[in-house]
C-alpha cells in the first residue's frame, strides 16, 4: 500500500487496517506550524505523544549523518504524555505538546549541558535557564540538545568537540553556525522549533543557510539566566522554527523581565508606520555573491509591490563592525572563560601542582577557536592596550548604534542579506579565521547596536546542483519585534 | 606578527599550556587578527557620554537566604574532587 505521508490533512491519515492493526499515524511534519499542530493536538487528530515521535523517528534517522542533536533524550515519551493529560484536561497553552530542541548552551536542570565542549562534556546542570522554565511551564516536549561551534565560537559548526554538523540541503556544507545543530534540526524536521543564541549572528546565519526562520531578540528582552555566557554585552537566546508566526510565538512565551538577569527589560515599543525600509546600498556594493544579491533585490521588489518605499540609507560606522566585534568579543570571552578551571565542575586534568591543574585541564578541555580568542581577549585588555582596543571599541559601538537610531528616524526597518554567500563548503574557511569572521559582516552590527533582527527564507541559489536557502534580514528599533513579525509574514504571505 | 615570546607570556597569563605548534600558528593567526582589528584606530570622533543608559546593572537587596544547604549536594556533585562538604584542591600556598 501507499503511504498517504504528503497530503495535507492529517485527519484523513488516521486509519484501521482490516485486521485490525492501528498503522502507525503519518503526520505531515513538512507542513506542520506550532498553530496548525495545536489545533490538531486540541482537537485530538494526533497525540502529543504520537507527534514527539514522529519527530524522535526523523532525528533517529537523519542525526548519525547529520550530526544536529548531541544528544536525544530518553524521557521523551513521559514528557509527552503528561502534555497529552494537559491538553486532555483542557488546559493546553500553544505551546504544550510542542517538541523542541535546545542548542546545548543552555541549562536544563538534571541533563548534561556541554556547550559541545570537552571541558564540559559530562556536565549536568544543577538548575533550569529561565527560558526552560517558561518553556516548561508552557508544556513542551524537549526531544534533545543540539550540537553547536563549541560555546558558540564560530560560525560554521566546525568548532564543536563532538564533530561538525552538516547542511541538511548539501551535506558537503556547513549549516552556519554557531546554532547550526538547532537549524538543521527544523530543516529536517527532526524538531518543529528550536532554541538558540545569537552573539553576532549564530541564530540569523545557521536559519539562512538552512532555509529556516531565525530571531535574534533585542538585547535584553530575553533572559540569559542559565545560558552559557560568551559575551555578556552581545548574547541573546531566540526561537529558529519554520515560520515568522511560529518565531513569534515562541519570543512572546520567553521574552520579558527577570530577577535573575539585570540586564533582562520588558518593553514593547510601538511606532507609526512610515511604510519606508532602508537599504544600506553602499555596503552591497562588493564582497557579496552576485546570485544572493539578485535574490536581495528580488525581496525588495516583493515590498515595493506592497506600497514600500525603499530608501538608500547611510551608515558610516558599520563598516567597522568586525573590528569592534573581534576585539570585545575575545576581552570578554577570556573573561567568562575563567570560571572553567576544572575546580568546581567539568573536566579535571591532574598537573604537577595547582596552577598546574589549571593549565592542563584548559589545555585539554578547551578546543582552538576558543583558546584563540582567549588569548586575543588577553592581550587585547592586558595593560597598555586596554584603551586603544576594548575601551575604543566601545566607542566605536555607540557610534554604530547611534547610526542605526539615526536611520530609524526616517524608515519602518532595515533589511540587507544574512550573509554575503549561501552555505560554503566544510573546510573551506577553516584555515584562515579572518575570512571565517568576515562572513558574519552583515549580521554583527545588529548585535553590537543591541536592536532585534530577524532571517527570513527569501529562496534559493543554485551551487553545484543543489538549491541552496538563502535569507532575507529585517532589522528593526530596540523593542520593536513586532515590526519583524509584520514585515516577514507579510514577505511570507507573497511567497505562497 | 606576535613574538613567540609574547604568546608564552599571553598563555601564561590566560592559564593555558600551548604546544610548540600552537605558538607558532597563534603568532601568525594573532597577528593577522590584530593587523584586521587596528582598523578601529582609523575613527577618531569623540563619543558623548550620553545619560544614564536603558540596560544598566540593578543591585538586589542581600536578603532572604535560602535554606542552607538544600543545593549543596547537586553542586558538589559535579566538583571532580570532593571532600565532605568542600571541594577539594592541591594546596595553594
Amino acid at each position: 500500500m501507499v503511504w498517504p505521508a504528503q497530503t495535507g490533512d492529517p485527519r484523513t491519515l488516521k486509519f484501521i487496517f482490516n485486521h485490525e492493526t492501528i498503522i502507525p499515524l503519518m503526520i505531515d511534519l513538512k507542513n506542520l506550524t506550532i498553530k496548525k499542530a495545536h489545533e490538531h493536538l486540541v482537537k485530538g487528530d494526533f497525540s502529543a505523544l504520537e507527534l514527539a515521535n514522529a519527530y524522535k523517528a526523523e532525528a533517529v534517522k537523519r542525526n548519525p549523518e547529520i550530526n544536529a542533536y548531541l544528544e536525544i533524550f530518553s524521557d521523551i515519551d513521559e514528557q509527552a504524555k503528561a502534555a497529552d493529560d494537559r491538553i486532555k484536561a483542557g488546559k493546553a497553552d500553544m505551546l504544550t505538546g510542542i517538541p523542541f530542541a535546545i542548542k546545548d548552551i543552555i541549562l536544563i536542570k538534571g541533563r548534561i549541558a556541554s556547550g559541545a565542549s570537552k571541558i564540559l562534556e559530562n556536565y549536568r546542570a544543577t538548575y533550569d535557564a529561565t527560558v526552560i522554565k517558561k518553556l516548561k511551564d508552557a508544556g513542551v516536549v524537549f526531544l534533545g540538545r543540539t550540537n553547536m561551534d563549541e560555546f558558540a565560537m564560530g560560525g560554521s559548526n566546525e568548532n564543536s568537540a563532538f564533530g561538525p554538523v552538516k547542511n541538511p540541503h548539501d551535506t558537503s556544507r556547513v549549516p552556519g553556525g554557531s546554532s547550526g545543530g538547532s537549524a538543521a534540526a527544523v530543516a529536517m524536521d527532526a524538531t518543529l522549533a528550536a532554541l538558540g543564541t545569537d552573539t553576532g549572528g549564530s541564530i540569523r546565519e545557521p536559519a539562512s543557510f538552512c532555509g529556516v526562520v531565525g530571531l535574534k531578540p533585542t538585547y535584553g528582552a530575553v533572559s540569559r539566566f542559565g545560558v552559557m555566557a560568551m559575551t555578556s554585552s552581545l548574547d541573546q537566546v531566540g526561537p529558529l522554527a519554520k515560520t515568522v508566526e511560529d518565531a513569534e510565538i515562541i519570543f512572546n512565551t520567553i521574552k520579558g523581565r527577570d530577577p535573575m538577569d539585570s540586564t533582562s527589560f520588558e518593553m514593547n515599543e510601538t511606532r507609526p508606520e512610515k511604510k519606508v525600509i532602508g537599504v544600506p546600498f553602499d555596503i552591497l556594493k562588493e564582497g557579496i555573491d552576485k546570485d544572493v544579491l539578485e535574490n536581495f533585490n528580488a525581496s525588495l521588489e516583493v515590498y515595493k509591490k506592497q506600497g514600500y518605499t525603499i530608501k538608500d540609507i547611510d551608515l558610516p560606522m558599520m563598516k567597522y563592525s568586525l573590528a569592534v566585534y573581534y576585539v570585545i568579543v575575545p576581552a570578554e570571552v577570556s573573561s567568562n572563560t575563567a570560571r572553567y578551571d576544572g575546580v568546581k565542575y567539568g573536566l579535571h586534568v591532574d598537573g604537577k601542582d595547582l596552577p598546574d591543574d589549571y593549565l592542563s585541564t584548559r589545555a585539554q578541555g578547551f578546543g582552538p577557536e576558543v583558546r584563540r580568542r582567549i588569548m586575543l581577549g588577553t592581550y587585547v585588555l592586558s595593560q597598555g592596550y586596554y584603551d586603544a582596543y576594548y575601551s575604543k571599541a566601545l566607542k566605536v559601538k555607540k557610534l554604530i548604534t547611534a547610526d542605526f537610531n539615526k536611520a530609524f528616524q526616517e524608515v519602518d526597518a532595515i533589511m540587507m542579506p544574512v550573509s554575503p554567500t549561501p552555505a560554503f563548503k566544510i573546510g573551506e574557511k577553516t584555515a584562515d579565521p579572518i575570512s571565517m569572521y568576515l562572513a558574519d559582516i552583515f549580521t554583527v552590527p545588529a548585535n553590537l547596536a543591541g536592536i532585534p533582527a530577524i532571517s527570513v527564507p527569501s529562496g534559493t541559489v543554485n551551487r553545484d546542483g543543489k538549491a541552496l536557502p538563502v535569507g532575507l534580514q529585517i532589522i528593526a528599533p530596540a523593542f520593536a519585534e513586532q515590526v519583524l513579525f509584520d514585515l516577514g509574514k507579510k514577505f511570507e504571505q507573497s511567497r505562497l | 606578527m606576535i613574538s613567540v615570546e609574547e604568546i608564552r607570556k599571553l598563555a601564561s597569563l590566560a592559564r593555558i599550556k600551548l604546544t610548540k605548534d600552537e605558538e607558532e600558528k597563534l603568532s601568525k593567526d594573532m597577528g593577522n587578527i590584530l593587523a584586521y582589528i587596528e582598523q578601529i584606530q582609523e575613527v577618531s570622533a569623540t563619543v558623548e557620554e550620553s545619560e544614564k543608559p536603558l540596560l544598566r546593572n540593578v543591585m538586589r537587596d542581600d536578603a532572604e537566604p535560602h535554606q542552607a544547604g538544600i543545593h549543596t549536594e547537586a553542586l558538589l556533585a559535579e566538583a571532580p574532587k570532593r571532600e565532605e562538604n568542600y571541594v577539594k584542591v592541591k594546596k595553594i600556598l
